[in-house]
């Protein structure tokens, strides 16, 4: 388990440098596109330091706000107050701040830095479909990122990724708008310029780059995840039976996000575990291991 | 040079035993924070029952057999040693003697519809989930701890500096039953 949370802190140190080097990088593709190469670099070095520090510390609250989590009242939901203390006493955690998040579908995340300062969030559906042996395995499994460090590198994963997408987004933007410009002498030969096409490549490839490295971060995870709130719970049929639910209900998570999408204890989005044509592409996409094969993982046990 | 390369070689083993030292240091206060994580739940119950009592004697004095029965068991847990084995004796006790209360009630609607009653029922139950929990993460604990002991290198250490083995939190063997609620 020590190995666990020692590969979570690596990751998290990759996951940062990998940041820094692809924001350079694309910071760097604009500056040829726009025609100053250094300057783009250094303002992106110096926008994704700032970024990494304050995702570092910041990153819990945006993932809970994006999903518009709300404080969980102590009164209006005491039994999942109850289950997230007693559940932190057999593991031996501090008790994480609770969130809920109004949707009609089950689901749920945890977040935060360290175990410290975590929160875990569920949604109301979740609270409305499950008893309380299959609660106790989904909490127990939230509680077991919290514990692996797994909500370090997934909540950082979250702002990170995001920030890639966003410069991206705004430079083809810029792109656009610069095309429409009146043309000058030196625009043929920009055109001409081999770099300038490297930029273009980069552009595209960041954001797919960026979501491979999500995808890669949390797949194993969950499963890992799977195992430890057995271990926790002591009663892996209750996490089986929760898993099952979530198979059999297929609505979608509305306050789950692109972005967010790792978080969740099942994959949030529709349509992503087809099998059809596209089933390869989107296994090296998907965030989760299909369900089907967490539940019969946990059966073994 | 051959000096040298001793006196690298030596630093290198004091340096790991100290590691190891420290790690078994670690495990052990785990042990016992993990122990006192139970006692904290445990008061938290023997808090609630004299509530409960005066709440259902209120409605039920005349049951006094029952009631007695819980406070003596209490009692005996408040006195009992904090040894693993004595404490899980005293503890079993207070179950038995709670379920025949909570048992009686059933007899009594006003008392099942008191506010106060519920809500007592209700931590009563929460707590002893919690010292379920409680136990598993002691169990928990002095599992890494006492195969930490009694691994190899760590085990040399061990002996010398006074570790001892850590008894686990056994059930009584009347709890291994299930219990008959009687009438």
């Amino acid at each position: 388990m020590n190995d666990l949370i020692a590969s979570n802190k690596r990751r998290t140190f990759f996951l940062l440098t990998g940041f820094i080097v692809i924001t350079a990088l694309v910071g760097m593709a604009v500056g040829v596109l726009v025609g100053n190469g250094a300057t783009g670099t250094i303002i992106a070095l110096v926008f994704s330091a700032v970024f990494a520090f304050g995702s570092y510390w910041k990153s819990d609250s945006v993932a809970l706000a994006v999903s518009r989590a709300v404080p969980a009242d102590p009164i209006e939901f005491r039994r999942l107050h109850n289950l997230v203390e007693g559940l932190c006493i057999a593991s031996g955690l501090p008790k994480p701040r609770v969130f809920v998040i109004r949707d009609e579908a089950p689901n749920a995340f945890a977040t935060g830095r360290n175990p410290k300062h975590a929160a875990i969030a569920v949604t109301t559906g979740l609270l409305e479909k499950m008893n309380r042996v299959e609660l106790e395995g989904v909490v127990a499994h939230e509680l077991s990122h919290i514990k692996n460090y797994d909500i370090l590198v997934c909540t950082l994963a979250v702002t990170l990724v995001g920030t890639i997408a966003l410069i991206t987004d705004i430079t083809i933007r810029m792109m656009w708008w610069n095309g429409g410009r009146v043309s000058r002498g030196n625009d043929r030969r920009d055109s001409t310029n081999p770099l300038a096409f490297i930029g273009i490549a980069l552009l595209i490839l960041a954001p797919i780059l960026a979501k491979i490295m999500q995808a890669a971060v949390s797949r194993r995870r969950e499963t890992l995840a799977d195992v430890s709130a057995c271990k926790m719970t002591r009663y892996p049929p209750g996490l089986i039976s929760a898993l099952e639910k979530l198979q059999a209900d297929s609505t979608v998570t509305h306050s789950a996000s692109m972005a967010t999408a790792h978080m969740w204890i099942e994959q949030p989005m529709s349509g992503v575990n087809d099998t059809g044509r596209l089933g390869l592409w989107h296994r090296l996409f998907n965030t989760h291991p299909p369900l089907a094969e967490r539940i019969a993982l946990l059966r073994e046990i | 040079m051959s000096s040298f390369v001793y006196l690298i070689v030596i630093a290198l083993i004091a340096v790991s035993v100290i590691a190891m030292y420290n790690s078994l240091v670690r495990r052990r206060n785990e042990v016992d924070n993990a122990w006192s994580q139970i006692d904290v739940q445990l008061k938290r119950r023997l808090d609630l029952i004299p509530n409960l009592v005066e709440t259902v004697k209120g409605y039920a004095s005349h049951e006094k057999a029952t009631l007695d029965a819980v406070i003596q068991a209490r009692n005996s847990a408040i006195g009992a040693s904090s040894s693993p084995v004595a404490q899980a004796a005293a503890d079993s006790a207070i179950t038995g003697a709670l379920r025949q209360l909570f048992a009686l009630s059933e007899a009594y609607p006003d008392l099942k519809a008191n506010q106060g009653f519920v809500s007592l029922q209700e931590e009563l139950s929460n707590t002893e989930s919690r010292i379920a929990y409680a136990r598993q993460f002691y169990g928990d604990a002095v599992l890494l701890y006492n195969t930490a002991i009694q691994k190899f290198p760590g085990a040399l250490i061990a002996r010398v500096c006074g570790f001892s083995k850590r008894e686990y939190f056994e059930a009584e063997d009347a709890a291994r039953v299930t219990p008959q609620v009687k009438f």
